[in-house]
């Protein structure tokens, strides 16, 4: 007991350098915190592909369309289970300011691979049995105060003029990294439509999401599939589904680089200024240090002292780190929703943060707990008087 | 005849400073016996703490040996000393050198952190040690709440509290008003006739050098019995 008193209050012997301290690692961790959920947001995507997922789209680019004929084909191939044709609409609603991501999906076979979009039965049916409805997350429902029968239109900015549409289903997430700010709706409408308004579009797909049965042999399946169009005038790239998330990650690749080291810096930042307090405290010390050391406590022992003092003062900052991130986080959420529709702090963070401020706790102290455990105890009596 | 308790033989001692090697100490040898109340005087720089460091087993020696109770602590690792200082040596220095965050009983309690002791047996340990010294109505002081002469009976306390057999002091009242300096010096005398303490003794002050049986002069890092 008296041990553990004289390293407390040891720790709090400047009170106000170490309520800094411990407000320092908690901002630092904080912030670490934050640009970590950034970055888990930006791959959020990534995260909740299905290994059972694979996507054929153009091998020249995304923007390049298939044919939607190339469904019937990549169905025979072994092993594929579903297929379903879908594509980016890049619709407007009002403004562009309102983004939010829109998609054409051929929506029997879409539900059936995408079973994480949670809908009532009562509501898919009035989806599917309705040409211009659409579905929407309940995010994106929120976002505008959107209702089941409610009409939306959106300003084509792929597929030119205005696409009115009727709000049929609301779907939730059955996993929190789903997204639920995106709107869907039927491919037959735009293909319908774009048959009407520019014939030489239609029979179009910006890709195909297909369900395979084993998701081990995903690279087989995914060779087969493009091997049927070799040669054609629209060869394919299959890739499993996060694959093709990951695609669109590395687009942002440079950003993404400056966030992780930007994360890792405010943690070298505060190292030093941990380093330093406990490199001030064992200077002013040294004289205690020296006593303690005459009366028989070895070098392991004040070393100890001194390394449960600095973990004392970085797990405090720690704690309060994580108490703080999640409650600020979901504030982040709230304003970045447009963005990061999915930001919520994962495990791993956390458990980042605490292996970092303990990290912090234990290199703060080595050097000055060195330093203290080598010191001579004729010379620090000599050196202070 | 008892062998002695501190033999010192040929013991030699210097410094360096850059290139320079200053001598401190040079081929002193002589015996303390069990019991025996030292007082070691000199001008500064004489090396009388140097000589007092190297007996208690803080400083080393470039020559010699130094054997306490037929141990040569002189070929004693870092931490066997630590570990023999604990059970052997009590220590009082001129500016008490408490730990200022703990009360007076936890200062005197300190050193039997070292020891298999429960916390209660410390405990009472070190209510006896400071009712030894008189301060018994000062246990939850913090040092800054006591006075010079009372600092250092608290460190007196904290010097015997293990029951060492020997006590260092390296000048105990050098920090005090005559009063206290007399007070402590007639502790430290107590403590010599009562519990039959080796006391070795560094000190500038004269009249405190009367209270010890034998007194040597250090000069130039050389020893001779005082007039």
């Amino acid at each position: 007991m008296l041990l553990l008193r004289l390293i407390l209050l040891n720790a709090f012997r400047h009170r106000l350098r170490a309520v800094l301290t411990i407000v320092g690692v908690a901002v630092a961790l904080t912030a670490f915190g934050l640009l970590r959920t950034v970055l888990d947001a930006w791959h959020a995507g990534v995260e909740a592909s299905s290994a059972n997922r694979l996507v054929t789209r153009n091998a020249v680019s995304l923007t390049q369309p298939l044919p939607f004929a190339y469904k019937g084909r990549i169905r025979q191939v072994t092993g594929v289970d579903i297929v379903a044709a879908g594509g980016w609409f890049g619709g407007v609603y009002l403004d562009e300011k309102n983004f939010f991501p829109n998609f054409v999906v051929e929506a029997d076979d879409f539900f059936k691979l995408y079973p994480e979009l949670v809908v009532s039965p009562e509501e898919q049916k009035a989806f599917l049995s309705d040409r211009k409805a659409a579905i929407i997350g309940r995010k994106l429902a929120e976002r505008f105060h959107w209702r089941i029968g409610d009409t939306v239109t959106l300003r084509g900015t792929i597929y030119p003029g205005q696409w009115p549409m009727t709000i049929r289903a609301i779907y939730k997430g059955a996993r929190p990294d789903t997204d639920e700010t995106v709107l869907y709706f039927h491919y037959s409408y735009l293909d319908e439509t774009m048959k009407k308004r520019a014939p030489t579009r239609a029979g179009q797909v910006g890709f195909f999401m297909i369900g395979i049965r084993d998701a081990t042999r995903a690279a087989e399946i995914s060779k087969d599939i493009d091997a049927l169009f070799r040669n054609s005038q629209a060869e394919t790239l299959t890739e499993t589904e996060r694959a093709f998330q990951l695609g669109f990650v590395a687009m942002s690749e440079a950003i993404l680089l400056a966030i992780t080291a930007v994360s890792y810096v405010v943690i070298a930042i505060i190292l030093a200024v941990a380093a330093n307090t406990m490199a001030m405290s064992a200077r002013e010390r040294l004289g205690e240090f020296a006593v303690l050391k005459t009366l028989g406590f070895g070098a392991p022992a004040l070393a100890g002292m001194l390394l449960a003092e600095s973990l004392l003062l970085a797990l405090a900052g720690t704690a309060l780190a994580m108490a703080v991130l999640p409650p600020l986080a979901k504030g982040f959420a709230v304003g970045l929703a447009q963005y990061f529709p999915i930001f919520f702090v994962s495990p791993t963070t956390i458990m980042l943060q605490a292996a970092f401020g303990l990290a912090v706790g234990v290199l703060a102290a080595a050097v000055p707990a060195w330093r203290v455990s080598a010191v001579r105890i004729a010379d620090a009596f000599r050196r202070i008087g | 005849m008892d062998r002695p308790l501190i033999e010192i033989s040929h013991l030699s001692k210097s410094y360096r400073r850059g290139d320079q090697v200053i001598p401190v100490l040079s081929d002193i040898t002589f015996d303390i016996a069990a019991g025996e109340f030292l007082a070691l005087i000199g001008p500064s720089g004489s090396g009388k703490s140097t000589l007092l460091n190297c007996i208690a087993g803080i400083d080393s020696l470039d020559a010699g040996s130094i054997t306490v109770g037929g141990t040569d602590i002189a070929t004693l690792s870092e931490s066997e000393l630590a570990v023999w200082r604990s059970r052997h040596v009590g220590f009082i220095f001129q500016f008490y050198n408490l730990i200022p965050v703990l009360t007076a009983l936890e200062n005197v309690e300190l050193p039997l952190l070292l020891t298999s002791l429960s916390a209660a047996a410390r405990r009472d340990h070190a209510l006896a040690a400071l009712a030894a010294v008189g301060l018994s109505d000062r246990t939850d002081h913090k040092p800054n709440q006591l006075s010079g002469g009372q600092q250092q009976r608290v460190a007196i306390a904290r010097a015997i509290v293990t029951d060492p057999d020997i006590i260092v002091a390296d000048e105990p009242t050098g920090d005090l008003d005559r009063v206290s300096a007399a007070d402590v010096m007639a502790l430290l005398k107590r403590l010599n006739a009562d519990l039959g303490k080796t006391i070795v003794m560094v000190t500038h002050d004269h009249k405190a050098a009367e209270a010890a049986h034998l007194v040597r002069e250090l000069d130039k890092g050389e020893l001779r019995v005082a007039p």
